[in-house]
């Protein structure tokens, strides 16, 4: 394991993207800083999505369940625990879970997987619900001294986690035991790749971001319900993210949230009740015009640009 | 008996109502070729399939150097030694003829990462005579170079046993001189190998001994003279005299 040129200056780089990503509350409190926050709570989502739905074909809607755990992990706990040990315990909490829908389903061809992880979600949230229900309980209060600034940078702190994280597991057994699971998975069986076990290991890595950043976005709602919690809309919001961007590369998935969330921040300003309409039509016009995102697009234009060059 | 690297005892596959490889019992000694042969339905890739681990088995046991690895996963199969091409031709299209054939070197048998499976799979192309096609890409090979891809994944793990599913099949005339030349030269290496054949040359010229089905049932075993000059045989293969 040693580091070419290229791995260097692509640390260097991301280290310095990350730097400037974190004086964002210095130059603005408001609505930037909004932005940002939304944004850094994408990307980690996408980006921790892609890292298993992209080499696997595995689409998987349960961000919403992972990540309405985590917020109530933040809900129960504020009072007793420090903010960061109940971040790590989402993270874990998360990461059992995902483990547990991977032992149940990962077996199972794509569409049944799908199918379930969208059932989760809303599984998790009845379950709550009905809890709450019987307890005579309505909401959970989080009141922390946590303000935006503090959130943005927890969530700053997560995407550079996720990105590390995803950038070893691309160089390592467990990324290239995947990739090949995506392309075959009888070849990775008869390849000596214990293929169930790769894909439950991968996937915790979606469900614990996903809690994570559920625990650390708690504080912003302040009072946290189950709809609000596992609303199901985040994690159809993830899986255009990343396809806009591009599933394929580990940057891929921020190029979508970007361009994304200004356009759903432009939309649900102006035209409240068309949020849905607008998250519809993007959903096809990437299916239709880019297949394989932003990335795609590009790797079609390079590869077209060397061919001239030969020619 | 301890030097048999393979055995089949009492082997039986039923898809439903039908027993598509019925009581087949067989052993492979060490460095030995064995031909699988039989008409086309007879069950050879089924068997083959229940040896890899593809297929589940009804009943029966395959044993490696005399451990049961009947009723383990593909994978353990794979890791414990046993090694196999498909009878249609597997790659992965996403990635470079290199890295097709460090994929058998990473989690088979003997494992290597990194640098050393990268060199190791270099020689392996060299070895099936595609030295220096290792950048190119899987849609740039002609159909006996993709077989030859698939045959170096398969050595990169150095398998104890080589199941070639009609590794043959489907090649013109020069080609097959080509490739009965390139699984001679494994033959020659002492490699343990259970080949699926139809090719007649082939079967001469490759194989030690070699095992006839027909209909699921194993109906003659010896030599390729002498199972080719086998009445059952025959008559699995053209009929009675008066059909």
């Amino acid at each position: 394991m040693s580091l070419t040129g290229t791995d260097t200056r692509n640390v260097l780089l991301a280290t310095l993207g990350f730097g400037v990503c974190a004086l964002l509350p210095f130059a603005d409190t408001g609505y930037w800083l909004g932005l940002g926050v939304t944004i850094a709570m994408f990307t980690a989502l996408a980006t921790s999505w892609a890292l298993f739905s992209g080499p696997t074909h595995y689409i998987s809607l349960a961000t919403a369940a992972f990540f309405g755990v985590g917020t109530y992990v933040t809900g129960l706990g504020i009072e007793t625990l420090p903010f960061w040990a109940l971040v790590g315990l989402a993270g874990l909490i998360g990461a059992g879970l995902a483990a547990l829908v991977g032992l149940a389903t990962l077996r199972l061809s794509g569409v049944y997987f799908v199918i379930f992880t969208l059932g989760l979600a809303e599984l998790v949230r009845q379950v709550i619900t009905w809890v709450q229900n019987n307890t005579g309980q309505k909401g959970l209060y989080v009141l922390t001294d946590l303000d935006e600034a503090g959130i943005y940078w927890w969530l700053l702190g997560l995407c550079a986690a996720v990105f590390l994280t995803g950038w070893l597991i691309g160089r390592s057994r467990l990324g290239f035991a995947l990739r090949i699971i995506g392309d075959d998975e009888i070849v990775a069986a008869h390849s000596g790749i214990n293929t169930a076990r790769a894909k439950i290991l991968l996937f915790m890595v979606p469900g614990a971001v996903a809690a994570m950043t559920g625990a650390i976005l708690a504080p912003r709602y302040v009072y946290i319900e189950p709809s609000l919690a596992f609303a199901p809309i985040l994690s159809f919001q993830v899986v255009i993210m990343a396809l806009l961007g591009g599933a394929s590369r580990l940057w891929g998935p921020v190029v979508g949230v970007i361009p994304f969330t200004f356009l759903l921040e432009t939309v649900s300003s102006n035209f409240p009740n068309q949020t849905t309409l607008v998250i519809g039509v993007a959903f096809l016009v990437i299916v239709y015009l880019l297949p394989n995102g932003f990335v795609g697009l590009l790797d079609k234009v390079l590869h077209r640009t060397k061919a001239n060059e030969v020619t | 008996m301890t030097n048999h690297v393979l055995s089949l005892r009492g082997v039986t596959k039923r898809f439903g109502g039908l027993v598509a490889v019925n009581a087949m019992n067989f052993d492979v000694a060490e460095h030995e070729v064995v031909g699988l042969l039989g008409p086309n339905g007879s069950g050879k890739s089924t068997t083959l399939n229940l040896i890899s681990g593809a297929l589940p088995l009804t009943a029966g046991n395959v044993s490696l150097w005399g451990s049961r690895i009947s009723g383990l996963p593909a994978q353990t199969i794979n890791r414990k030694g046993v090694s196999r091409t498909f009878q249609l031709v597997r790659l992965l299209p996403s990635m470079n003829v290199r890295d097709n054939v460090v994929v058998g070197a990473v989690f088979g048998h003997r494992r290597r990462w990194g640098h050393d499976a990268n060199e190791h799979a270099e020689k392996l192309l060299e070895r099936v005579g595609l030295g220096g096609k290792g950048d190119m890409s899987l849609g740039q090979l002609t159909y006996i170079d993709t077989k030859r891809v698939e045959l170096a994944r398969t050595l990169a793990s150095d398998p104890k046993v080589l199941l070639l599913d009609e590794w043959l099949a489907g090649l013109n005339p020069t080609e097959l001189q080509i490739g009965i030349n390139l699984i001679k030269s494994l033959r020659d290496e002492g490699r343990t190998i259970i080949l699926v054949e139809h090719v007649m040359d082939a079967i001469r010229s490759l194989c030690d001994r070699c095992v006839v089905m027909a209909a699921g049932t194993k109906i003659a075993e010896g030599t390729p003279t002498q199972v080719l000059s086998d009445k059952k045989v025959i008559t699995a293969y053209l009929g009675d005299d008066d059909a």
